[in-house]
């Protein structure tokens, strides 16, 4: 161990605001990377399925008669 | 070597083999960059001229290491995507940027700050953090050109051709900013160029670039999949992906 | 037809007739074209030239009219303010061909479009980086640039120029087709600028210290001796992108 006690690892022998303020940014920064990608893959996957749900709405009433696609009454808008 | 370049081609298989091998990347980045935390921030021995904020070293040169590397990766992967046209490249280069600027900037930051107990001063013109700040710049220029295209064909190539641009500039900046510097600054004093550093040093520092490499490697595979999740929505693999995850 | 179309239209014609010559032909045709056509727009040949001065006069009244402090940093006032004056006008290197479709047009000959582009670029800088150079030592002696430097003011910014051009072409040939590519442009090129400014300010500065201003102005000449062979390529590739885009 460099250093003899906690308090003496937190205060960095007077460097404290450099050593702390230097990594702090870097853990946030990796952190928040981390996050942002992981929050990047479940909204595109939620995208995507409301996507599907919703081609599949459109596309079940029109197989059963008209070619065209209809929204009749019944069906519920997603937000 | 042919049949794994063509393999590349198909997203799909990029997107099965990347599944497999991105939780031992992410575990590896894990395990290096919190053993050479505790290693460098407890149990190095601090500098003696420097004192403990030296231990900046453990995130300053593992962040400079992976700014440039990134960039070098970038332009590599801008190269293989206009040559072979293997749209993978041209998705991982879409993702290394903002990666390599985040890097820059933590260089930066930490090289500013330890300059404060170092030359009494928040920002230096040396030629290490001047050639940082350059290569941010040269970053961002890659991402605001990238989202200026309308089209993601012309984009993607601009953006490559951008990337070797700069990445054959890169050198001639490192080289003249060095001039620069010793030019106006005969007392060069380099923060980390230390000849013969002790191992219990260097140690903590080797792991922490493995660590931090080991991260840029997991985090290009993560973000790659939700890039061509996003880029190939309309084909029938990703659809039935999405149907078996609801 | 247009005094451009008619010209491409004259150096078409001649591309057909003389497939051996064909080269020469394209080349210099771009040139003569891209000279009177920039001449005819006479304020943009004068635009950058007076850009200049404006920059210059305003650093005396920004900082301070103190003589001695002005001459201690003329070199590199006099050298961004003429990189800031060149890096302005490139936006319209391609611009006018793009809007009117001529540009399209040089990339359906046969001609390598990079040595096309080149043209083009050398008759930019002609008309910007030359005047630029010339200009500068009058500048030189508003800002009290101490003597024995002027000369060089103008070799070095001549020199640095021409790279700035070929360099700066390669950015606006990625930008003409964006709507709002101007500021892009700057950003995507001053970082690339940044060794031509250290070697040509440098060089000035080396040459009030009396010392090592051939060392500068070689690197300069290595510089630009690299941008001659790969730019054109960068530029001509950055065309056709912004022109399929």
């Amino acid at each position: 161990m460099a250093f003899d006690t906690f308090q003496e690892l937190l205060a960095m022998g007077g460097h404290a605001p450099y050593v702390w303020s230097a990594w702090g940014l870097t853990a946030a920064l990796l952190l928040g990377i981390v996050f942002h990608a992981r929050a990047e893959r479940r909204q595109l996957l939620r995208q995507l399925q409301r996507r599907a749900r919703r081609e599949a709405r459109q596309s079940a009433p029109a197989a059963a008669s008209q070619p065209i696609q209809t929204s009749k009454g019944g069906c519920t808008n997603d937000a | 070597m042919w049949a794994f370049i063509n393999k590349l081609r198909s997203p799909k298989w990029f997107y099965a083999i990347s599944a497999r091998l991105q939780p031992w990347f992410w575990a590896a980045a894990l395990i290096l960059i919190v053993t050479g935390t505790i290693w460098g921030l407890a149990f190095a021995p601090a500098d003696y001229q420097q004192g403990n904020s030296f231990r900046i070293i453990y995130v300053h040169v593992p962040a400079a290491f992976l700014a440039q590397s990134i960039f070098v990766s970038m332009a590599i992967t801008g190269l293989v995507f206009m040559v072979w046209k293997i749209k993978i490249a041209d998705m991982a280069a879409t993702v290394m940027a903002p990666l390599g600027a985040a890097m820059t900037f933590i260089a930066l930051f930490s090289g500013a700050v330890w300059g404060v107990p170092t030359w009494g001063t928040w920002w230096m013109w040396d030629a290490r953090l001047t050639s940082m700040l350059i290569l941010l710049f040269l970053y961002l220029g890659v991402i605001a050109l990238r989202g200026a295209f309308a089209s993601r064909d012309s984009a993607s190539r601009a953006a490559s051709v951008l990337a070797m641009v700069g990445v054959i500039n890169i050198p001639i900046i490192k080289y003249s900013v060095e001039w620069w510097y010793t030019l106006h600054q005969p007392a060069t004093f380099t923060i980390t160029g230390r000849v013969g550093m002790p191992m219990e040093m260097w140690l903590p520092l080797l792991i922490m670039v493995l660590g931090f490499y080991s991260f840029f490697i997991a985090l290009v595979l993560t973000r790659t999949r939700s890039e061509i999740l996003r880029r190939e929505s309309n084909k029938r693999w990703v659809r039935e992906l999405v149907e078996e995850a609801n | 037809m247009t005094a451009s179309e008619n010209s491409l239209a004259k150096a078409a014609a001649a591309l057909r007739e003389e497939p051996g010559d064909g080269l020469a032909v394209a080349v210099w045709a771009t040139l003569k074209r891209d000279l009177v056509l920039m001449l005819r727009r006479r304020s943009e040949v004068l635009n950058p030239l007076v850009f200049f001065a404006l920059v210059i006069t305003l650093f005396p009244i920004g900082i301070s009219p103190d003589p001695a402090l002005l001459a201690a940093i003329a070199p590199g006032l006099l050298w961004v303010a003429a990189l800031l004056a060149a890096l302005l006008s490139l936006d319209s290197l391609f611009r006018a061909d793009y809007d009117d479709g001529s540009l399209e047009q040089l990339l359906l000959t046969p001609q390598p479009l990079a040595l096309l582009a080149l043209a083009k670029v050398a008759v930019h800088w002609l008309l910007t980086g030359l005047p630029l150079a010339l200009m500068a030592p009058v500048l030189g002696i508003m800002l009290s640039l101490p003597a024995g430097s002027y000369v060089v003011l103008a070799i070095s910014l001549a020199l640095g120029s021409a790279s700035l051009s070929l360099i700066g072409a390669i950015g606006a040939a990625l930008t003409v087709g964006l709507s709002r590519g101007g500021v892009l442009l700057s950003l995507l090129v001053l970082p690339l600028y940044i060794p031509v400014l250290i070697f040509g300010a440098g060089a000035v500065q080396a040459a009030i210290l009396g010392d090592g201003v051939l060392a500068h102005l070689a690197i300069l000449g290595a510089l630009l001796a690299l941008a001659l062979s790969l730019a054109p390529l960068a530029i001509a590739a950055s065309l056709r992108i912004s022109i399929n885009g």
